[in-house]
């Protein structure tokens, strides 16, 4: 399969790899796929309590190149958004940027599911509600 | 920022892309080449023509690739009939025996990770109203002897074992399987594509009555096989199932592949002189290749018995590292992964499912297919790139740093989507 070259950069330099203190307060993580399925998202964020923009964001992943590049691109999209911003974001937005084949779409619907689970754990740790964005996503 | 492209150069004098995928096809031999190519042109009868001198130089030719695929196997040159392929032979072999015995019985046997050449005729002969065993394998990759006696029954008329696995590299213990069906009285066929040339096969020795070959998978031309057809204790027969101008005494008709049988032969004369020594020497480039994945990597392992095994097959696990993702870091070689990832069926290899390999495990496998043209340059220089991003990926796997924490994955629940 021949790859994009944005999926191939993304591979061969993958942004914002890392591991941030899930226990912390203002982290919010989200574990996404199963290893049976060939792959698992991690994707982890940080943000700012006040303003609720998201100043830090790393991700860890197991899967196909696709998946890499997808979850890379995540976290560089969500970086400097706030949460509720960063819930605008569609798995077909990843899907046009990587220019991803039809087998590899999983790859961005779990980029997609990664964000939100990552922002839903954070919400929950610090008692945010579910608003706007929760109507915006019912309103599809 | 973190980098997964490898930093691992290339020595000189080694060529890329490395081609280690053997298993999947063979480039030609120069020798190979060289003794077909008057075929093609200037002797270019057809093997059928009866009456005149370019029809006999050409029926020559096949004589002659017939008496060296039949030495190399030990079987008589009348028992060679030509095909397009090993996936001909097997559905020729198979189809035509169902079809031959019917009236003897309706039972075949044959085991899980057979290639699909013989597992896809099998399913279609159930549709046919044959019933057909698949035997499972142990987790070394073998059948159980006792499994395949007690799956006879006076209705078997042929069992259908591969003699080398063509992912993991095993040799199922076929000279054992053909006395057990000598003494049942059941056929015995084997699809030899990955065998024959490689190791020691015997047809005599191994009490095989039919036997299923390939030419591209031992440096011979594309398009063409072979299938050897036992015509003593027991005369196998076989029912055509291409019919035409009763070629290859009716068995198969069609115009002969006069420069590929050429190319054929040739392959098995080679291999027939080179086997041994070429097998050595695969095999010391195969365990180099292993002993330094499994000195420099954690979370490794083979695939299948290392005991009974292709000289140039290394089949290995990279668990939390899936196995398109390292392909891709590893561009400039050519191996296969049982990756699901990179098939159209999303599945991963039903071969390593069958080991009992978990699909984790599965999506994590690569196929090293070591052949006559590698160099032990190549083997170093692939062993350090595998190191290398195997090492990144894990740097990127959320799974490893788990389990390096003392996680048990097995205890997450996971959403599978």
């Amino acid at each position: 399969m021949a790859y994009s070259d944005r999926v191939i950069d993304h591979y061969n330099n993958p942004r914002n790899v890392g591991t941030l203190d899930k226990t912390a307060q203002e982290v919010g993580t989200g574990l996404v796929g199963a290893p049976e399925c060939g792959d698992v998202m991690r994707l982890q964020i940080r943000v700012n309590p006040e303003t609720q923009v998201i100043e830090e964001a790393k991700f860890k992943t197991f899967g196909c190149g696709s998946a890499i590049a997808s979850s890379s691109l995540a976290t560089e999209w969500i970086k400097g958004r706030t949460v509720d911003d960063a819930l605008a974001i569609k798995n077909t937005d990843i899907v046009k940027e990587l220019s991803l084949p039809p087998v590899k779409i999983h790859c961005s619907v779990l980029a997609e599911d990664a964000i939100r689970a990552a922002i839903g754990d954070w919400k929950k740790k610090n008692g945010v509600g579910e608003s706007a964005p929760a109507a915006a996503a019912a309103a599809h | 920022m973190s980098t997964v492209a490898s930093t691992v150069e290339a020595p000189a004098g080694v060529r890329l892309p490395i081609y280690m995928d053997n298993h999947a096809t063979s480039p030609i031999d120069p020798r190979v080449l060289e003794a077909m190519m008057p075929y093609f042109t200037t002797r270019f009868g057809n093997a059928a023509s009866r009456n005149h001198s370019f029809g006999w130089e050409a029926e020559k030719a096949v004589e002659n690739a017939r008496e060296q695929i039949a030495r190399l196997i030990g079987a008589n040159a009348k028992e060679i009939i030509f095909t397009s392929g090993a996936t001909e032979s097997d559905n020729l072999a198979i189809k035509g025996i169902a079809e031959m015995y019917r009236e003897r019985g309706n039972h075949i046997i044959t085991q899980v990770t057979e290639h699909k050449a013989v597992l896809d005729t099998c399913k279609r002969l159930e549709k046919y109203g044959y019933r057909v065993t698949y035997l499972p394998v142990k987790a070394d990759g073998l059948i159980d002897l006792d499994d395949l006696a007690r799956a006879m029954d006076d209705k078997t008329i042929l069992v259908t074992i591969m003699a080398a696995n063509n992912e993991i590299g095993v040799l199922q213990p076929i000279r054992e399987i053909g006395k057990l069906c000598h003494e049942k009285g059941v056929l015995f066929h084997t699809d030899a594509m990955q065998a024959v040339g490689k190791v020691r096969f015997n047809v005599i020795a191994d009490n095989v009555d039919v036997a299923s070959i390939s030419g591209h998978k031992i440096y011979g031309p594309k398009g063409v096989g072979a299938l050897y057809v036992r015509r003593r204790n027991p005369r196998v027969q076989i029912a055509a199932q291409i019919d035409g101008g009763g070629h290859e005494r009716g068995m198969r008709s069609g115009t002969l592949n006069v420069p590929g049988i050429v190319g054929l032969g040739k392959a098995c004369e080679i291999a027939a002189e080179e086997m041994d020594s070429e097998a050595a020497y695969l095999r010391g480039l195969r365990d180099r290749l292993k002993n330094k994945l499994e000195s420099e990597l954690d979370y490794v392992h083979v695939n299948g018995t290392m005991e009974h095994r292709l000289p140039g097959n290394l089949n290995m696990s990279f668990v939390y590292v899936e196995g398109e993702s390292l392909l891709m870091g590893i561009n400039d070689v050519a191996v296969s992964s049982g990756s699901a990832c990179t098939s159209a069926t999303l599945e991963p290899s039903y071969v390593l499912k069958a080991l009992g390999l978990g699909d984790d495990v599965a999506h994590s496998s690569i196929r090293f297919g070591l052949g006559r043209f590698n160099t032990q340059a190549e083997v170093d220089y692939v062993g350090a790139k595998v190191v290398d991003i195997v090492k990144k990926l894990r740097e990127l796997s959320p799974l490893y740093e788990m389990v390096k924490e003392g996680i048990d994955l097995t205890k997450i629940e996971w959403q599978a989507h």
